[in-house]
């Protein structure tokens, strides 16, 4: 790997260039590389979210209390006592008939009378570091409160933090891929090199070349090709991703789309796993080849 | 040096050589003739491992061809000069370049040994051609271009597969003279050519074994020469 950053002028002459197959990496490791960019941003952007469903979901929960008109102050007094001797419980409080009517707003409309209605009370439960044990809570909140249910988030946000899990999965799985793609492409690209180069390599096989010498010459090429290409590409895809819409609530995952802080360095690794994937893909192929002259 | 037991190759199902044997001594100078599509070339091929025998024995340098490792074949051709019926250059490359490509492919620093490179293409009267490209030389400079790649590396072996075949029968004499002094310096020298007028000027002036093929095997020559 050392000899093929640091080259050879000699050895370079001996091969000629080949005008489509340097091309074809070019813009084969260039577009990968773009592409890339994207599947890392996605992979980090469901990352962020994954971590940021889970941890904003995982220290609040609700406390509804369904009871008769007449008891549900009283009721709601005794669940916010159990809550307040609960340990792992930060604090709680009662969501106010504006907060609610706003929480109710995307269905009803603006306007709904809220306090006409027979809805339950919501009281939001913030827990400190160490959480509380849902269970036992549960279990005081039916002895002193028989109409307020914990509802702790774990039963819907389950299956959201494993999609985002799994969108991260399918970010890596889609490197992975276009990483596989730019080897098999540059494999075909250093195999037609090779042919177009038969001559070049019988005669310097003929003068005492080793098969090293000559696959070197030809790996070299491609993974200075590669990584040239793999350069323009990350750093297009970086500025692509750059231009995206800034993330905001109302944009939702989408406008999250991108790299943040020590993440815009990621990228950057793309050119050499490309360089390397073609150092890898051409030593192979090189390497088969003359196998097959004497 | 290169020494030949019994040696057969087969081609497409077919018997090419066979019992071929012959001992290259440090030194020597042998002619191999016989007519067009004896085998010659192959035979050559077989003493500088681009064939491999089916039958009998080839050894390059005391080992067995069979038992060498590709890298092991490439350092062995090193010591073998070879001058090809084709020439074998490769045309992107200056004529001075194509000679020097053993040093360039052994990773030695053709820039350190310039001079020595320089004296050679002198040598072989190419210094006026030696930025050229091999398409523009005549058949004659070619073959001397070839002489001079194949002794850019000092070997112990020249090979030469018919050399004066596509030139006059002047530079025919002077490219002989080029073979006759390195085998004077020591060089082991076989050259496969079926032109027997070459073969009697060489016999004037040294010692040479001509060797025939003939109905596949290798005889010994001379007499009628």
């Amino acid at each position: 790997m050392f000899e093929v950053v640091r080259g050879d002028p000699q050895a370079d002459r001996v091969v000629p260039p080949s005008g489509f197959t340097s091309w074809l990496t070019v813009f084969t490791s260039g577009a990968m590389a773009f592409l890339a960019v994207f599947a890392l941003a996605l992979s980090f952007a469901t990352g962020r979210l994954a971590d940021r469903w889970a941890s904003e979901l995982a220290q609040s929960s609700t406390v509804r209390i369904s009871a008769p008109l007449e008891e549900l102050d009283l009721q709601t007094r005794a669940a916010q006592e159990v809550l307040r001797t609960t340990p792992g419980v930060a604090r709680s409080r009662i969501l106010s008939e504006e907060e609610q009517r706003l929480l109710l707003e995307p269905w009803f409309g603006p306007d709904l009378p809220v306090e006409e209605l027979p809805i339950p009370r919501l009281i939001e439960v913030v827990e400190d570091a160490d959480g509380y044990d849902a269970e036992g809570l549960r279990l005081r909140l039916a002895a002193e409160a028989p109409g307020a249910f914990l509802d702790d988030h774990t039963r819907w946000r389950r299956p959201l933090i494993n999609a985002a899990e799994r969108l991260r999965l399918l970010g890596w799985l889609a490197i992975g891929l276009i990483g596989a793609s730019v080897a098999a492409m540059i494999t075909l690209a250093a195999r037609a090199a090779l042919a177009a180069n038969a001559q070049v390599i019988r005669v310097t096989r003929l003068v005492g070349a080793t098969d090293t010498y000559i696959a070197r010459a030809f790996v070299r090429r491609f993974t200075v090709r590669a990584f040239g290409g793999g350069l323009v590409g990350a750093v297009l895809g970086m500025i692509a991703v750059a231009l995206l819409p800034s993330a905001s609530e109302a944009g939702g995952f989408l406008t999250g789309l991108g790299f943040v802080g020590w993440q815009w360095l990621w990228p950057l690794v793309i050119p050499l796993l490309v360089a390397t994937v073609a150092f890898w893909a051409t030593r192979g192929a090189a390497l088969r080849v003359l196998k097959e002259v004497t | 040096m290169i020494e030949l037991e019994n040696a057969a190759y087969n081609y497409g199902g077919g018997e090419l050589l066979n019992d071929m044997s012959l001992r290259l001594q440090p030194g020597s100078f042998h002619f191999l003739t016989g007519p067009s599509g004896a085998g010659k070339s192959t035979f050559l091929k077989l003493c500088y491992m681009e064939l491999v025998a089916s039958g009998g024995a080839v050894q390059v340098f005391g080992t067995d061809v069979r038992d060498l490792e590709r890298d092991q074949i490439a350092m062995a051709r090193r010591r073998i000069g070879v001058v090809h019926q084709d020439c074998k250059f490769l045309d992107h490359l200056s004529v001075a370049e194509n000679i020097a490509l053993p040093l360039t492919v052994s990773g030695r620093d053709v820039q350190a040994e310039q001079q020595n490179l320089n004296e050679l293409i002198s040598w072989v009267g190419l210094t006026s051609q030696q930025n050229q490209r091999p398409p523009e030389l005549s058949g004659g400079e070619r073959q001397r271009a070839a002489l001079a790649r194949a002794i850019i590396m000092d070997p112990d072996v020249i090979l030469a597969d018919e050399p004066t075949g596509n030139v006059d029968w002047e530079m025919s004499q002077r490219l002989l003279s080029l073979l006759i002094e390195l085998n004077r310096m020591g060089k082991s020298v076989l050259i496969a050519t079926h032109d027997l007028n070459l073969i009697r000027m060489a016999k004037s002036q040294i010692s040479a074994r001509v060797l025939r093929i003939k109905d596949k095997r290798l005889q010994l020559a001379g007499a009628d020469l």
